[in-house]
Protein backbone atom coordinates (compact mmCIF):
# COMPACT_ATOMS: atom_id res chain seq x y z
CA UNK A 1 0.00 0.00 0.00
CA UNK A 2 3.01 2.07 0.96
CA UNK A 3 4.70 1.36 -2.62
CA UNK A 4 1.46 1.90 -4.11
CA UNK A 5 0.95 5.46 -2.91
CA UNK A 6 4.39 5.96 -3.01
CA UNK A 7 4.24 5.43 -7.11
CA UNK A 8 1.41 7.13 -7.39
CA UNK A 9 2.89 10.15 -6.04
CA UNK A 10 5.94 9.88 -8.41
CA UNK A 11 3.57 9.45 -11.29
CA UNK A 12 1.34 12.79 -9.93
CA UNK A 13 5.12 14.69 -9.06
CA UNK A 14 6.40 13.63 -12.90
CA UNK A 15 3.21 14.91 -14.43
CA UNK A 16 3.12 17.97 -12.65
CA UNK A 17 6.73 18.10 -13.28
CA UNK A 18 5.93 17.10 -17.19
CA UNK A 19 3.08 19.90 -17.40
CA UNK A 20 4.58 22.71 -16.06
CA UNK A 21 8.35 21.98 -18.56
CA UNK A 22 5.27 22.18 -21.57
CA UNK A 23 3.95 25.21 -19.90
CA UNK A 24 7.28 27.09 -19.17
CA UNK A 25 8.59 26.08 -22.57
CA UNK A 26 9.07 29.10 -24.94
CA UNK A 27 6.37 29.09 -28.10
CA UNK A 28 7.11 30.70 -31.24
CA UNK A 29 5.09 30.96 -34.00
CA UNK A 30 5.11 29.09 -36.55
CA UNK A 31 8.10 30.23 -39.23
CA UNK A 32 5.72 30.74 -41.79
CA UNK A 33 3.77 33.77 -39.99
CA UNK A 34 5.84 36.69 -41.86
CA UNK A 35 7.09 34.81 -44.98
CA UNK A 36 4.92 36.79 -47.74
CA UNK A 37 5.84 40.25 -45.64
CA UNK A 38 8.09 42.63 -47.42
CA UNK A 39 8.41 45.32 -44.52
CA UNK A 40 7.90 49.31 -45.73
CA UNK A 41 10.36 51.48 -43.57
CA UNK A 42 8.17 54.47 -44.03
CA UNK A 43 5.21 53.11 -42.54
CA UNK A 44 7.15 51.16 -39.91
CA UNK A 45 8.13 54.93 -38.86
CA UNK A 46 4.62 55.31 -37.71
CA UNK A 47 4.59 51.92 -35.71
CA UNK A 48 7.83 52.63 -34.23
CA UNK A 49 6.73 55.99 -32.60
CA UNK A 50 2.82 54.28 -32.35
CA UNK A 51 4.99 51.40 -29.91
CA UNK A 52 7.02 53.93 -27.95
CA UNK A 53 10.49 51.69 -28.74
CA UNK A 54 12.64 54.79 -28.31
CA UNK A 55 11.37 55.97 -24.80
CA UNK A 56 12.57 52.67 -22.92
CA UNK A 57 15.70 51.86 -25.20
CA UNK A 58 17.21 54.99 -26.10
CA UNK A 59 20.25 55.69 -23.73
CA UNK A 60 19.40 57.34 -20.13
CA UNK A 61 19.06 61.07 -20.32
CA UNK A 62 19.27 61.46 -24.36
CA UNK A 63 17.15 64.29 -26.23
CA UNK A 64 14.67 62.99 -28.15
CA UNK A 65 15.22 63.22 -31.77
CA UNK A 66 13.64 62.07 -35.31
CA UNK A 67 16.60 59.16 -35.25
CA UNK A 68 16.97 57.73 -31.92
CA UNK A 69 19.94 55.83 -30.88
CA UNK A 70 18.57 52.29 -29.35
CA UNK A 71 21.57 51.71 -27.94
CA UNK A 72 19.84 50.80 -24.20
CA UNK A 73 20.94 51.03 -21.20
CA UNK A 74 17.97 52.40 -18.97
CA UNK A 75 17.30 50.84 -15.80
CA UNK A 76 13.24 49.65 -14.76
CA UNK A 77 13.13 49.16 -11.29
CA UNK A 78 10.46 46.36 -10.09
CA UNK A 79 9.58 44.21 -7.20
CA UNK A 80 11.24 41.46 -8.82
CA UNK A 81 15.08 43.00 -9.30
CA UNK A 82 15.73 45.61 -12.11
CA UNK A 83 15.57 45.34 -15.85
CA UNK A 84 17.95 46.89 -18.15
CA UNK A 85 16.85 47.63 -21.60
CA UNK A 86 18.86 46.04 -24.45
CA UNK A 87 20.77 47.29 -27.18
CA UNK A 88 18.04 47.15 -29.88
CA UNK A 89 20.09 49.28 -32.75
CA UNK A 90 20.75 48.30 -36.09
CA UNK A 91 24.07 46.46 -35.15
CA UNK A 92 24.27 42.98 -36.01
CA UNK A 93 26.47 42.00 -33.41
CA UNK A 94 25.60 44.16 -30.11
CA UNK A 95 21.67 44.88 -31.64
CA UNK A 96 19.52 43.43 -33.57
CA UNK A 97 20.76 43.99 -37.21
CA UNK A 98 20.84 40.26 -38.08
CA UNK A 99 17.12 39.87 -36.64
CA UNK A 100 14.87 38.72 -39.61
CA UNK A 101 11.16 39.37 -39.51
CA UNK A 102 10.41 36.56 -38.12
CA UNK A 103 12.74 37.27 -35.21
CA UNK A 104 10.93 40.53 -34.30
CA UNK A 105 7.81 38.62 -34.72
CA UNK A 106 8.40 36.67 -31.94
CA UNK A 107 10.01 38.41 -29.77
CA UNK A 108 6.75 41.66 -29.72
CA UNK A 109 4.40 38.86 -30.14
CA UNK A 110 5.60 35.78 -27.82
CA UNK A 111 8.21 37.36 -25.88
CA UNK A 112 10.79 35.02 -27.21
CA UNK A 113 14.46 35.49 -28.23
CA UNK A 114 15.88 34.48 -31.65
CA UNK A 115 18.38 31.73 -29.17
CA UNK A 116 14.78 30.43 -28.41
CA UNK A 117 14.71 32.02 -24.56
CA UNK A 118 11.59 34.06 -22.42
CA UNK A 119 12.15 37.43 -21.95
CA UNK A 120 10.97 39.32 -19.04
CA UNK A 121 8.02 41.27 -19.22
CA UNK A 122 9.06 44.42 -18.86
CA UNK A 123 9.33 44.41 -22.40
CA UNK A 124 5.61 44.64 -22.94
CA UNK A 125 4.76 42.01 -25.12
CA UNK A 126 1.59 41.28 -23.96
CA UNK A 127 0.43 44.53 -25.48
CA UNK A 128 2.83 43.62 -28.52
CA UNK A 129 1.11 40.55 -28.81
CA UNK A 130 -2.18 42.04 -30.65
CA UNK A 131 0.39 43.58 -33.33
CA UNK A 132 -0.38 42.65 -36.71
CA UNK A 133 2.02 40.76 -38.72
CA UNK A 134 2.40 43.55 -41.72
CA UNK A 135 3.03 45.88 -39.14
CA UNK A 136 6.19 43.91 -37.55
CA UNK A 137 7.71 43.53 -40.87
CA UNK A 138 6.80 47.31 -41.45
CA UNK A 139 8.54 47.98 -38.06
CA UNK A 140 11.35 45.94 -38.73
CA UNK A 141 12.32 47.47 -42.19
CA UNK A 142 12.53 50.79 -40.16
CA UNK A 143 14.59 49.62 -37.02
CA UNK A 144 17.12 49.07 -39.83
CA UNK A 145 16.97 52.80 -40.83
CA UNK A 146 17.88 53.56 -37.38
CA UNK A 147 21.75 54.10 -36.39
CA UNK A 148 23.49 51.30 -35.07
CA UNK A 149 25.72 51.51 -32.03
CA UNK A 150 28.26 48.76 -30.79
CA UNK A 151 27.30 49.49 -26.98
CA UNK A 152 26.89 45.84 -25.25
CA UNK A 153 23.51 45.38 -23.88
CA UNK A 154 23.83 45.00 -19.87
CA UNK A 155 22.61 42.13 -17.99
CA UNK A 156 19.28 42.61 -15.58
CA UNK A 157 19.72 42.68 -11.97
CA UNK A 158 17.54 39.93 -11.02
CA UNK A 159 17.82 37.96 -7.37
CA UNK A 160 16.41 34.08 -7.51
CA UNK A 161 14.19 32.68 -8.51
CA UNK A 162 13.28 35.17 -10.94
CA UNK A 163 16.81 35.17 -12.42
CA UNK A 164 15.75 31.82 -14.15
CA UNK A 165 14.22 32.88 -17.36
CA UNK A 166 11.94 29.63 -17.37
CA UNK A 167 9.71 30.62 -14.66
CA UNK A 168 8.89 33.67 -17.20
CA UNK A 169 6.93 30.88 -19.14
CA UNK A 170 4.56 30.09 -16.11
CA UNK A 171 4.03 34.02 -16.40
CA UNK A 172 3.01 34.13 -19.66
CA UNK A 173 0.64 30.83 -19.39
CA UNK A 174 -0.98 33.27 -16.41
CA UNK A 175 -1.17 36.79 -18.55
CA UNK A 176 0.32 36.55 -21.77
CA UNK A 177 -3.36 36.22 -23.73
CA UNK A 178 -4.08 37.78 -27.16
CA UNK A 179 -7.59 38.25 -26.59
CA UNK A 180 -8.78 41.82 -26.18
CA UNK A 181 -10.19 44.18 -23.00
CA UNK A 182 -12.91 45.56 -24.60
CA UNK A 183 -14.43 42.96 -25.95
CA UNK A 184 -16.25 44.62 -28.89
CA UNK A 185 -15.05 47.80 -31.36
CA UNK A 186 -18.41 49.54 -32.22
CA UNK A 187 -16.68 51.51 -34.73
CA UNK A 188 -13.78 51.50 -37.12
CA UNK A 189 -12.36 54.70 -35.26
CA UNK A 190 -12.74 52.56 -31.44
CA UNK A 191 -11.23 49.26 -33.17
CA UNK A 192 -8.47 51.53 -34.43
CA UNK A 193 -7.78 52.98 -30.60
CA UNK A 194 -8.29 50.00 -29.27
CA UNK A 195 -4.98 48.22 -31.13
CA UNK A 196 -3.39 51.38 -30.55
CA UNK A 197 -4.05 51.73 -26.75
CA UNK A 198 -3.95 47.90 -25.75
CA UNK A 199 -1.22 47.00 -28.46
CA UNK A 200 1.33 49.23 -29.97
CA UNK A 201 1.35 52.02 -27.40
CA UNK A 202 0.87 49.92 -24.20
CA UNK A 203 -0.68 52.38 -22.53
CA UNK A 204 -2.21 49.56 -19.86
CA UNK A 205 1.69 48.94 -18.49
CA UNK A 206 1.28 52.14 -16.16
CA UNK A 207 -2.26 52.75 -16.27
CA UNK A 208 -3.66 49.77 -14.78
CA UNK A 209 -2.30 48.14 -11.47
CA UNK A 210 -0.55 44.85 -11.09
CA UNK A 211 -1.54 41.35 -9.53
CA UNK A 212 0.91 40.34 -7.07
CA UNK A 213 2.50 38.07 -9.97
CA UNK A 214 3.62 41.23 -11.46
CA UNK A 215 0.54 40.72 -14.14
CA UNK A 216 -1.98 43.26 -15.16
CA UNK A 217 -5.12 43.82 -13.25
CA UNK A 218 -7.60 43.60 -16.17
CA UNK A 219 -10.53 44.53 -13.91
CA UNK A 220 -9.27 47.29 -13.27
CA UNK A 221 -8.46 48.63 -16.69
CA UNK A 222 -7.01 51.93 -16.51
CA UNK A 223 -7.88 52.59 -13.21
CA UNK A 224 -4.50 54.16 -12.34
CA UNK A 225 -1.51 52.20 -10.91
CA UNK A 226 1.40 53.11 -8.45
CA UNK A 227 4.08 55.23 -10.39
CA UNK A 228 6.62 51.95 -11.43
CA UNK A 229 9.54 54.33 -11.38
CA UNK A 230 9.55 56.86 -8.56
CA UNK A 231 7.09 58.43 -6.30
CA UNK A 232 3.36 59.54 -6.80
CA UNK A 233 0.79 57.61 -9.06
CA UNK A 234 0.09 57.34 -12.57
CA UNK A 235 -3.59 58.50 -13.45
CA UNK A 236 -6.80 57.01 -14.14
CA UNK A 237 -7.85 57.73 -17.48
CA UNK A 238 -10.69 55.25 -17.36
CA UNK A 239 -14.01 57.20 -18.36
CA UNK A 240 -15.37 57.33 -14.49
CA UNK A 241 -12.21 58.96 -13.70
CA UNK A 242 -10.70 60.99 -16.43
CA UNK A 243 -13.52 63.96 -17.70
CA UNK A 244 -11.90 65.13 -20.14
CA UNK A 245 -13.66 65.43 -23.79
CA UNK A 246 -12.61 63.45 -26.51
CA UNK A 247 -11.36 66.30 -28.11
CA UNK A 248 -9.39 67.65 -24.67
CA UNK A 249 -7.36 64.29 -25.28
CA UNK A 250 -7.14 64.55 -28.36
CA UNK A 251 -5.07 67.95 -28.00
CA UNK A 252 -3.48 66.47 -24.71
CA UNK A 253 -1.83 63.88 -26.89
CA UNK A 254 -0.86 65.85 -29.57
CA UNK A 255 0.65 68.67 -27.09
CA UNK A 256 1.14 67.57 -23.94
CA UNK A 257 -1.06 70.26 -22.37
CA UNK A 258 -4.20 69.50 -20.36
CA UNK A 259 -7.34 71.26 -20.64
CA UNK A 260 -5.80 73.67 -17.67
CA UNK A 261 -2.86 74.12 -19.99
CA UNK A 262 -1.10 72.54 -17.27
CA UNK A 263 1.28 70.30 -19.38
CA UNK A 264 2.64 66.15 -19.05
CA UNK A 265 5.08 65.26 -16.60
CA UNK A 266 7.65 62.63 -16.23
CA UNK A 267 7.49 59.36 -19.01
CA UNK A 268 4.10 60.56 -19.92
CA UNK A 269 5.31 63.48 -21.60
CA UNK A 270 8.08 60.81 -23.72
CA UNK A 271 4.59 59.62 -24.40
CA UNK A 272 3.22 62.64 -25.89
CA UNK A 273 6.10 63.42 -28.13
CA UNK A 274 5.35 60.21 -29.95
CA UNK A 275 1.96 60.60 -30.14
CA UNK A 276 2.52 63.66 -31.47
CA UNK A 277 4.08 62.24 -34.29
CA UNK A 278 1.32 60.08 -35.59
CA UNK A 279 -1.63 61.09 -37.45
CA UNK A 280 -4.29 63.10 -35.92
CA UNK A 281 -7.18 60.18 -36.76
CA UNK A 282 -4.78 57.90 -34.47
CA UNK A 283 -4.85 60.38 -31.14
CA UNK A 284 -8.56 60.88 -31.88
CA UNK A 285 -9.05 56.82 -32.14
CA UNK A 286 -7.01 56.62 -28.62
CA UNK A 287 -9.65 59.20 -27.06
CA UNK A 288 -12.59 57.34 -28.64
CA UNK A 289 -11.37 54.16 -27.34
CA UNK A 290 -11.03 55.44 -23.54
CA UNK A 291 -14.19 56.78 -23.67
CA UNK A 292 -15.63 53.58 -24.93
CA UNK A 293 -14.14 51.09 -21.92
CA UNK A 294 -17.42 50.24 -19.77
CA UNK B 1 23.55 75.59 35.15
CA UNK B 2 25.10 78.23 32.91
CA UNK B 3 25.33 74.57 30.55
CA UNK B 4 21.97 73.86 30.30
CA UNK B 5 20.44 77.15 29.73
CA UNK B 6 22.85 77.12 27.01
CA UNK B 7 21.43 73.67 25.78
CA UNK B 8 17.85 74.54 26.33
CA UNK B 9 18.59 77.78 24.18
CA UNK B 10 19.93 75.62 21.38
CA UNK B 11 17.63 73.28 21.95
CA UNK B 12 14.98 75.88 21.36
CA UNK B 13 17.20 77.52 18.38
CA UNK B 14 16.99 74.09 16.48
CA UNK B 15 13.04 73.37 17.16
CA UNK B 16 12.10 76.87 16.39
CA UNK B 17 14.31 77.23 13.12
CA UNK B 18 12.92 73.99 11.69
CA UNK B 19 9.71 74.90 10.99
CA UNK B 20 10.80 78.46 10.01
CA UNK B 21 12.80 76.98 6.74
CA UNK B 22 9.81 75.25 5.81
CA UNK B 23 7.95 78.18 5.53
CA UNK B 24 10.72 79.74 3.82
CA UNK B 25 10.95 76.52 1.10
CA UNK B 26 6.95 76.68 1.11
CA UNK B 27 7.12 81.07 -0.01
CA UNK B 28 10.22 79.52 -3.08
CA UNK B 29 6.91 76.45 -3.69
CA UNK B 30 4.66 79.03 -4.27
CA UNK B 31 6.46 81.33 -6.05
CA UNK B 32 7.17 78.39 -8.45
CA UNK B 33 4.20 77.03 -8.93
CA UNK B 34 2.37 80.42 -9.13
CA UNK B 35 4.88 81.58 -12.58
CA UNK B 36 3.52 78.00 -14.11
CA UNK B 37 0.47 79.31 -13.28
CA UNK B 38 0.68 82.57 -15.36
CA UNK B 39 1.70 80.59 -18.40
CA UNK B 40 -0.58 77.70 -18.03
CA UNK B 41 -3.75 80.49 -17.99
CA UNK B 42 -1.79 82.56 -20.51
CA UNK B 43 -1.24 79.51 -22.50
CA UNK B 44 -4.97 78.72 -22.10
CA UNK B 45 -5.99 81.68 -23.74
CA UNK B 46 -4.21 81.33 -27.08
CA UNK B 47 -4.78 77.52 -27.00
CA UNK B 48 -8.50 78.37 -27.08
CA UNK B 49 -7.98 80.85 -29.84
CA UNK B 50 -6.04 78.32 -31.72
CA UNK B 51 -8.10 75.28 -31.34
CA UNK B 52 -11.50 77.67 -32.76
CA UNK B 53 -13.19 77.92 -29.00
CA UNK B 54 -12.48 81.63 -29.05
CA UNK B 55 -12.60 84.12 -31.54
CA UNK B 56 -9.33 85.41 -32.96
CA UNK B 57 -8.40 88.86 -31.26
CA UNK B 58 -5.27 90.50 -32.13
CA UNK B 59 -4.97 92.24 -28.60
CA UNK B 60 -5.68 89.32 -26.32
CA UNK B 61 -3.38 87.42 -28.25
CA UNK B 62 -0.83 89.58 -28.20
CA UNK B 63 -1.08 90.49 -24.15
CA UNK B 64 -1.31 86.51 -23.47
CA UNK B 65 1.90 86.24 -25.48
CA UNK B 66 3.90 89.50 -23.69
CA UNK B 67 3.25 88.21 -20.84
CA UNK B 68 3.89 84.25 -21.45
CA UNK B 69 7.10 86.37 -22.49
CA UNK B 70 7.92 88.28 -19.44
CA UNK B 71 7.60 85.10 -17.06
CA UNK B 72 9.92 83.56 -19.09
CA UNK B 73 12.09 86.25 -18.14
CA UNK B 74 11.75 85.84 -14.56
CA UNK B 75 15.46 84.66 -13.12
CA UNK B 76 15.14 81.30 -11.75
CA UNK B 77 17.73 80.27 -9.13
CA UNK B 78 16.63 81.96 -6.20
CA UNK B 79 13.24 80.14 -6.78
CA UNK B 80 14.77 76.92 -6.55
CA UNK B 81 17.14 76.46 -3.24
CA UNK B 82 18.53 73.65 -2.22
CA UNK B 83 16.61 71.06 -0.05
CA UNK B 84 12.98 72.40 -1.78
CA UNK B 85 12.60 69.18 -3.71
CA UNK B 86 9.68 66.77 -3.67
CA UNK B 87 11.98 63.69 -1.38
CA UNK B 88 12.80 67.08 1.34
CA UNK B 89 9.07 68.69 1.55
CA UNK B 90 5.35 68.27 0.73
CA UNK B 91 3.40 70.28 -2.05
CA UNK B 92 5.98 69.72 -4.83
CA UNK B 93 6.47 67.51 -7.57
CA UNK B 94 10.34 68.88 -8.22
CA UNK B 95 12.59 65.94 -8.47
CA UNK B 96 16.08 66.14 -6.52
CA UNK B 97 17.68 65.54 -10.12
CA UNK B 98 17.03 69.28 -10.83
CA UNK B 99 20.13 70.01 -8.30
CA UNK B 100 22.33 67.64 -9.32
CA UNK B 101 21.77 69.29 -13.35
CA UNK B 102 21.08 73.27 -12.58
CA UNK B 103 22.44 74.36 -16.25
CA UNK B 104 20.86 71.90 -18.10
CA UNK B 105 17.59 72.98 -16.26
CA UNK B 106 18.64 76.56 -17.17
CA UNK B 107 19.01 75.63 -20.85
CA UNK B 108 15.77 74.43 -20.94
CA UNK B 109 14.07 77.69 -19.34
CA UNK B 110 15.80 79.09 -21.79
CA UNK B 111 14.40 77.21 -24.73
CA UNK B 112 11.22 78.08 -22.98
CA UNK B 113 11.91 82.02 -23.48
CA UNK B 114 12.82 81.24 -27.29
CA UNK B 115 10.11 79.51 -27.76
CA UNK B 116 7.65 82.15 -26.50
CA UNK B 117 9.46 84.84 -28.42
CA UNK B 118 8.35 82.49 -31.46
CA UNK B 119 4.61 83.04 -29.36
CA UNK B 120 4.82 86.10 -29.29
CA UNK B 121 5.89 86.60 -32.84
CA UNK B 122 3.10 85.01 -34.39
CA UNK B 123 0.41 86.13 -31.69
CA UNK B 124 -0.16 89.47 -34.23
CA UNK B 125 -0.86 87.04 -36.82
CA UNK B 126 -3.64 84.68 -36.52
CA UNK B 127 -5.18 82.02 -34.94
CA UNK B 128 -3.60 78.92 -37.41
CA UNK B 129 0.22 80.81 -36.68
CA UNK B 130 -0.53 80.82 -32.83
CA UNK B 131 -1.50 77.09 -33.28
CA UNK B 132 1.89 76.39 -35.11
CA UNK B 133 3.77 78.43 -32.36
CA UNK B 134 2.53 76.33 -29.43
CA UNK B 135 3.87 73.44 -30.73
CA UNK B 136 7.28 75.00 -29.43
CA UNK B 137 6.42 75.73 -26.53
CA UNK B 138 4.58 72.48 -25.01
CA UNK B 139 7.79 71.06 -26.76
CA UNK B 140 9.71 73.15 -24.03
CA UNK B 141 7.81 72.64 -21.08
CA UNK B 142 7.65 69.02 -21.80
CA UNK B 143 11.14 68.49 -22.44
CA UNK B 144 11.85 69.31 -18.73
CA UNK B 145 8.88 67.63 -17.23
CA UNK B 146 10.50 64.91 -18.74
CA UNK B 147 13.15 64.57 -16.59
CA UNK B 148 12.94 66.40 -13.49
CA UNK B 149 8.93 66.66 -12.57
CA UNK B 150 7.57 63.65 -10.66
CA UNK B 151 3.90 62.42 -11.86
CA UNK B 152 0.80 63.99 -9.78
CA UNK B 153 0.72 62.95 -6.17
Amino acid sequence: MPLKLLKSLTATALAVGALGWVVTRPMPLPASSFDVLAGDAAKGEAVFWAAGCASCHTAPGVEETEEPVLQGGQAFASPFGTFHAPNISADPVFGIGNWSVADLGNALLRGVSPEGHHYYPAFPYTAYTHMQPADVADLHAFLLTLPASATPSQPHDMPFPFNIRRSNGAWKWLYLRGDWVLKTADTPEVERGRYVVEGLAHCAECHTPRTPLGGLDVKNWMKGAPNPSGPGRIPAIHPDDLKWTEAEIAYYLETGFTPDFDSAGGHMARVVSNFARLPKSDREAVAAYLKALP
Amino acid sequence: MKRLSLALAVAAFGFASAPAFAQGFSGHVKARQGQFRVLAINLGILGSIAKGETPYDAATAQAAADTIVAVSMINQPPLWPAGSDNMAIEGTRALPVIWENMADVGAKWGALGEAAKGLQAAAGTDAAAIGAALGPVGGACKACHDTYRAPQG
